[in-house]
């Protein structure tokens, strides 16, 4: 156990744009931001301007256009000034607003909180409680509360917090519900703690963004709710200044002097509007979704963006079937780039079962990505290289061409069936789909069709599975159905990506059983993405090692598995235990591999290898071919004689 | 014995609706198993048998619907070990996904003191030096003490949960799946980061995983585990060179072996029984080809596998197979290379 050199080079923490560039970013909510911002601060400053009383009557000015000298919006039908009471007024809404809004959170929140936590009776009782709440008209509730409490403002203040606690106890207690469930709170009670210490210190923590992103959205409507309260007399008394009741006042004058009615109006505008976008520019940036940039869409095709381009395949792969040629795939995510792919070449023949073995991180699954364009972009770009299929250049050909070519002639098998399985579709109706989107068949003709590709992977009873949803399958069954899919138009490669890791071995036995069958019945060739040396012994003829996102091995796969050359195949194939070797001690390669976006110059497994000298940390090692049977490795000092590494 | 199951069933749902009744699952079925102080169990089992709820149980997660958990011969239905502490500071557990079992908005300090301040009420001075041994325990270094969890890898935050367990200084560790999630080099380094604690700490494991030649590196005793119920049990050592039951010769046929072309699918495809209307008899049958009548009509029970005075390895193994796989150890047993 080497876990100081494990933690020595710690990759540094990926640099995103932070919080306040992300919200800048977002222009509205900017705008509104520094509307409310100005709003809130001179209202704040009303006492300190140099105003009149907003409450001092002076008929003999009453109604007093805007504009005029000593009165800059004007007075209204009491003499009183519009500029002083507006200041006055949005103050009051704006308190109002915020400690309903503080009011309906703090007790709605708990609500919510308790109710997701404690499930059971106490949920029901609690959860049908708000729900008679929601079966009245807010504004009626509202009303009848005024009704009963009597007109004022502080009382329209509990009326509406009092309307407002279902919308947070609902959205709370939907987001705790699933919290509860979670293994770290499972962990926190065997650590010892109480319900209340678990609620407090290890759920709250992770509801709060949620919180704050229901009262952000929510202010601006309890604003309104309170300026309606009092536009119907039954918020702030005369001769309070309040929004609501300036409008109400003004209502009645609004053809002989529209000003009195307009202004208070405009504020209420321009107050909702404001905290409205706030409200939407901080919940776009506390849904952990959209800070990671997935909801993004991603472009038809991966983004292609390379120097120089040959012309042809190279001579060894003028007759492969599927080659690829100096590969280079990236992910730019801010200032950083992530070389995922460095410099891969592999090479498919027809009917060939070629497994890229390595672990997570290593490029694998880019790498069979690339050669569709799968790869998303923004972030992911391809810098270099050919994908040649039949000698054309996938990374080129128009995206009409490549979308035939998906599905059709390259098909793909993905690790978790459940999520590449729409869950709102029967399964056959999926199957027919993929049969549709190629070929111009008859609704009968696809029904068969349908019918035989269930029966060829074997799914017992097809006939009645043909309408069954994808959660009425086990994960075998499921899987058994993607491999339909995918061979639903006689592929001619299929990329499977860790088809069988998410099943159980009994199923995943069946699975590769499955494979190795239809590939031979159907002439396809396989690129088969594990991380199993013993899943590439059952299925694969040849084997392409990764690691860091180059190739550090390949060749066929009995010697390299029996007779490994690179350092690092050696240890991946010694760190796994095996069936009926007990006692055997299991040699763990020490630390990590190294963070793609900070390559070390040399082998990239260098500072985890014992038989590493310092020539393996300066410039390039090469693939270097071992022998005439297709062995390559990557190692100035190959565990394998026979060859000369480069360098 | 440390830790004795007794008849341990655990069903879910059950009890009264408005419009019926809601239909019974049988997670697990009338488990007995024992341990031994410093030993390692290692249960395996496919997806669906039971494993996971097993573990919670041992753990107080879950309650049993009936049957008995004793440790050290008292019962722990109340929650409390004989010496009238909470359970979890005898009994840890170790989750499957290390990274979604740590609060993210918690720093791993807070995580790790959690379990010392209200399990073994330690002051703040003993916690520090407490934290300081735990992290060379599991080989991490101190400073990633005030880090969140997403800033680790996999095998990181695996050693940290493992920490997290440690820290209530357990005599019992529960893992479920512990490695699985991991890549297969931190597998490893995991694997002897356990072996290595519970050879220094005197430690008791009830190992579960799916992974057959994960459970035979670590476990003494291993028992299989089938739709609920544990179809055979026997010494680590031998039990997959000579499986007796058809499901345990299934599942060493169907693991693949680095260098060899050698598992056999099931010809047809095969499913678990339908959990909410289980087949009377051995839950296996559907999928075995041994499978007779009397299989179909009644559940075997648990039994000495071998009765025979003379063989050293009677007592010791027990399965639950009316007909149990003959001793052919050249066909079942797992091949050396």
């Amino acid at each position: 156990m080497t876990a100081a050199a494990a933690t020595a080079k710690e990759p540094p923490r990926a640099r995103r744009p932070g919080a306040w560039a992300l919200f800048a970013n977002n222009r509205l909510a900017a705008a509104g931001l520094v509307i409310l911002v100005a709003i809130v601060l001179v209202a704040l400053a009303a006492p300190l301007l140099p105003l009149p009383p907003p409450d001092i009557t002076d008929p003999a000015n009453r109604l007093i256009r805007p504009l005029q000298e000593g009165h800059l919006l004007g007075t209204d039908q009491l003499g009183r000034d519009l500029l002083s009471r507006l200041l006055y007024g949005t103050r009051m809404s704006l308190a109002v607003g915020v400690s309903a809004t503080l009011v309906a959170a703090l007790i709605g929140s708990l609500l919510g909180l308790i109710a997701g936590y404690a499930g059971g009776r106490t949920d029901n009782v609690l959860m049908r409680g708000i729900d008679m709440l929601m079966a009245f008209p807010y504004i009626l509730l509202a009303l009848a509360i005024v009704a009963v409490l009597g007109p004022g403002l502080m009382n329209a203040l509990y009326a509406i917090a009092v309307v407002n606690i279902p919308f947070f106890a609902r959205n709370i207690r939907g987001i705790t519900l699933g919290l509860a469930r979670r293994e770290f709170v499972d962990a926190a009670r065997l650590s010892g703690k109480s319900n209340v210490a678990i609620l407090g210190t290890e759920i709250l923590p992770n509801v709060l963004p949620t919180i704050v992103i229901t009262m952000s959205t929510t202010v601006g409507w309890m604003i309104l709710e309170t300026a309606g309260l009092s536009f119907l007399g039954l918020g702030a008394q005369p001769p309070q200044a309040d929004l609501g009741s300036m409008l109400g006042e003004g209502r009645k004058l609004l053809f002989n002097a529209p000003h009195v009615s307009i202004i208070p109006g405009v504020m209420i505008f321009a107050i909702v509007m404001s905290i409205n976008l706030v409200g939407d520019g901080i919940r776009d940036l506390l849904d952990p979704r959209l800070r990671s940039g997935a909801l993004a869409r991603p472009a038809a095709r991966t983004a292609v963006n390379r120097e120089s381009v040959a012309d042809a395949p190279r001579e060894e792969n003028a007759n492969a079937l599927l080659a690829l040629e100096g590969l280079n795939t990236r992910f730019e995510v801010g200032d950083e780039i992530y070389h995922a792919v460095n410099e891969v070449d592999l090479k498919l023949n027809a009917e060939d079962c070629l497994g890229v073995v390595g672990e997570s991180g290593s490029g694998k699954s880019v790498t069979a990505m690339s050669i569709l364009g799968l790869v998303p972009t923004p972030a992911g770009r391809i810098v270099g290289g050919r994908v040649n299929f039949h000698g054309d250049d996938l990374l080129s050909v128009p995206l009409e061409r490549l979308r035939t070519l998906r599905g059709g002639a390259i098909a793909c098998i993905f690790q978790d069936p459940l999520s590449s399985l729409h869950p709102l579709f029967p399964v056959g109706e999926q199957v027919a789909e993929a049969i549709r989107a190629h070929q111009p068949l008859s609704k009968e003709e696809v029904r068969q069709r349908t019918l035989e590709l269930l029966q060829l992977v074997q799914i017992p009873n097809a006939e009645q599975r043909l309408s069954a949803y994808p959660h009425e399958l086990s994960g075998g069954m499921r899987q058994r159905v993607c491999i339909a899919m995918a061979l639903a138009n006689d592929p001619e490669v299929v990329i499977a990506d860790e088809p069988t890791t998410a099943l159980d071995v009994t199923v995943q036995a069946q699975m590769l059983r499955l494979l190795n069958r239809l590939r031979r019945e159907r002439n396809a060739a396989v690129l088969f993405i594990t991380h199993d040396f013993g899943v590439v012994s059952e299925i694969c003829d040849r084997v392409a090692v990764m690691y860091a996102g180059r190739i550090v091995e390949t060749g066929p796969a009995e010697d390299v598995i029996h007779a490994p050359a690179h350092p690092y195949t050696r240890k991946l194939i010694d760190c796994v235990p095996v069936l009926g070797e007990q006692d055997r001690q299991l040699d763990a390669i020490p630390g990590l591999p190294p963070a793609v976006n900070r390559l070390p110059e040399g082998c990239a497994f260098a500072d985890r290898c014992d038989r590493a000298r310092d020539d393996c940390r300066v410039g390039n090692v090469e693939l270097a071919a071992l022998n005439k049977e297709g062995r390559a490795v990557r190692c100035l000092y190959p565990l394998v004689e026979g060859a000369e590494g480069s360098g | 014995m440390l830790l004795e199951v007794e008849n341990l069933t655990r069903q879910f749902g059950g009890g009264r609706t408005l419009t019926g009744r809601r239909p019974v699952v049988h997670a697990v079925s009338d488990i007995s198993l024992s341990i031994d102080e410093g030993r390692t169990l290692g249960v395996v089992g496919e997806s669906g048998c039971g494993k996971s709820t097993f573990a919670r149980m041992l753990v107080g997660l879950d309650q049993p619907t009936s049957g008995s958990i004793r440790l050290a011969g008292h019962d722990i239905r109340g929650g409390r070990s004989a010496d009238g502490r909470p359970l979890s500071a005898t009994v840890q557990y170790v989750f499957q996904d290390p990274v979604s079992s740590l609060n993210p908005r918690k720093t791993i300090r807070q995580t790790l003191t959690a379990p010392m301040r209200h399990l073994l009420k330690m002051d703040a001075g003993q916690r520090e030096r407490r934290l300081d041994e735990l992290m060379d325990a599991v080989n991490l270094r101190p400073e990633f003490l005030d880090r969140y969890p997403h800033e680790f890898s996999g095998g990181q935050a695996q050693r940290i949960g493992i920490a997290r367990a440690l820290a209530a200084e357990p005599r019992i560790l529960v893992l479920d799946e512990p490695v699985s999630a991991l890549d297969v080099s931190v597998q490893a380094q995991v694997l002897n980061l356990l072996a290595d604690l519970k050879r220094e700490l005197g430690l008791t494991y009830v190992f579960i995983s799916h992974d057959l030649s994960v459970i035979e590196s670590i476990s003494d005793e291993i028992a299989v585990m089938y739709f609920g119920r544990v179809v055979e049990t026997g010494p680590g050592s031998t039990m997959f060179h000579r499986p007796r039951h058809p499901y345990t010769g299934l599942l060493l046929r169907s693991a693949p072996v680095p260098g060899q072309r050698r598992i056999h699918g099931e010809p047809k495809p095969a499913e678990l029984p339908n959990p909410f209307d289980p087949p009377p008899g051995c839950a296996f049958a559907a999928r075995c080809e041994n499978a007779r009548d009397d299989c179909r009509a009644s559940v075997p029970p648990l039994d000495i596998a071998t009765p025979d005075a003379a063989d050293p390895e009677s007592g010791k193994a027990h399965v639950a197979c009316y007909h149990p796989l003959a001793e052919k150890p050249d066909k079942n047993a797992p091949p050396t290379p």
